[in-house]
């Protein structure tokens, strides 16, 4: 029994740390990438490697309780609208007229891409 | 009949969100059950709009299970790009056809291309969607079109 | 130990936002750095929570990002359209000149 619970502590320290490992690279992503739309990117790896890691492991820490129930919806929550925010954002960019910095055509056919 | 099922379920969050059962308490979220109930029935009154849930459960779990692992491939490479030291940074906007039947199939289609980082829907029109992709690479409209096939599998067949 | 860890990350990737908040050239960096600074925020509730033994601040983390979807939209909202409340609906037309 102890040791079945030792794993699963171990397992949510693995999350947690995993989660924390993503979150902070999104940051840095955020930081490095040279316009808004290469942004964008970054910060949804937070919005989803580091959510679902970091919430996963703090569920496994606190077992089968009513704080998991809050985390799970918590996660459903982030999972819904995380993207829906990040795609609110990018289609106001695109209507008030801001494109990639790296491409001349928007709405290109892929074949004709320019570097 | 609704109703009793909104009712239902309401009642049931309440409970798992407050944890302490204490008659006062409980008052009150019998009370706020049917404050939600009331503004339900006054809303549907206005405009009876009602969103039709026609997906298969059993297939959906098993599109998220597959959507987790594409989720956990592309942060994967998404972070190789913000560590290396050049950044291959080769962005485009393309379009992506769609073939879902329904509002919400397309909805989570939608959602899945931003959810994969490297991914994000920008616009919706009819019958494609706009993508912006960080890293572009020719393969990528075949994994799309694959995730494409997979959502509309998750829909259930119209009924004629 | 690992919730010190954690703690201690997410305070860090908020600063790295936080900068570009202030730097973000165009509105709309801005707004992604508000909007993914709100996400930060939830996860550190929720540490932060466990950490100090007390995960009851999870009701809050969830009423904060409960705000913070809102509050990204309808900041948005004021900016296309100058308006929060209701608009004049205009079916959805590509204005290019915009």
């Amino acid at each position: 029994m102890s040791e079945y619970e030792g794993i699963l502590q171990l397992l949510s320290w693995v999350l947690i740390a995993g989660g924390t490992f993503f979150v902070v690279i999104g940051a840095i992503g955020t930081l490095r990438f040279p316009d808004f739309w290469a942004r964008l990117h970054a910060a949804s790896v937070t919005e989803s490697a580091g959510v679902i890691l970091l919430l996963a492991g703090l569920c496994l820490h606190a077992g089968w309780t009513l704080v998991s129930v809050k985390l799970i919806f918590i996660g459903l929550f982030l999972f819904i609208t995380g993207p829906t925010s990040t795609h609110a954002i990018a289609n106001a960019a695109l209507v008030s007229g801001l494109r990639p910095k790296s491409q001349s055509v928007p709405t290109g056919n892929p074949d004709e891409y320019q570097p | 009949m609704r109703l009793v099922v909104y009712a239902v379920i309401l009642s049931g969050l309440w409970l798992l969100w407050s944890g302490i059962y204490k008659s006062l308490l409980i008052t009150f979220g019998a009370a706020s059950v049917l404050l939600v109930l009331l503004i339900t029935v006054r809303m549907n009154r206005i405009d009876g709009d009602r969103i039709e849930i026609e997906l298969n459960p059993l297939k959906f779990i098993g599109y998220f299970g597959w959507l987790l692992l594409e989720i956990a491939k592309s942060n994967i490479a998404v972070t190789k790009t913000i560590l290396s030291a050049s950044m291959p940074i080769k962005q485009n906007l393309f379009d992506v056809p769609y073939t879902q039947r329904t509002d919400l199939g397309q909805v989570i289609f939608a959602n899945s291309i931003t959810l994969t980082p490297g991914t994000v829907t920008v616009e919706t029109e009819d019958g494609h969607f706009l993508v912006h992709a960080l890293s572009y690479s020719s393969d990528d409209m075949d994994a799309l079109a694959d995730m494409d096939r997979r959502v509309s599998e998750t829909e259930l067949v119209a009924r004629v | 130990m690992i919730f010190a860890l954690a703690t201690f990350g997410i305070l860090l990737a908020m600063i790295l936002v936080l900068i570009r908040l202030i730097k973000g050239p165009t509105l709309y960096d801005r707004v992604l750095a508000v909007n993914s600074f709100g996400t930060h925020t939830v996860l550190l509730i929720g540490v932060v929570g466990f950490w100090n033994g007390r995960p009851d601040f999870l009701d809050i983390a969830l009423l904060y990002a409960l705000i913070n979807f809102v509050g990204t939209i309808a900041i948005l909202k004021f900016f296309r359209y100058r308006a929060i409340g209701d608009v004049m609906w205009t079916p959805p037309q590509k204005d290019e000149d915009s």
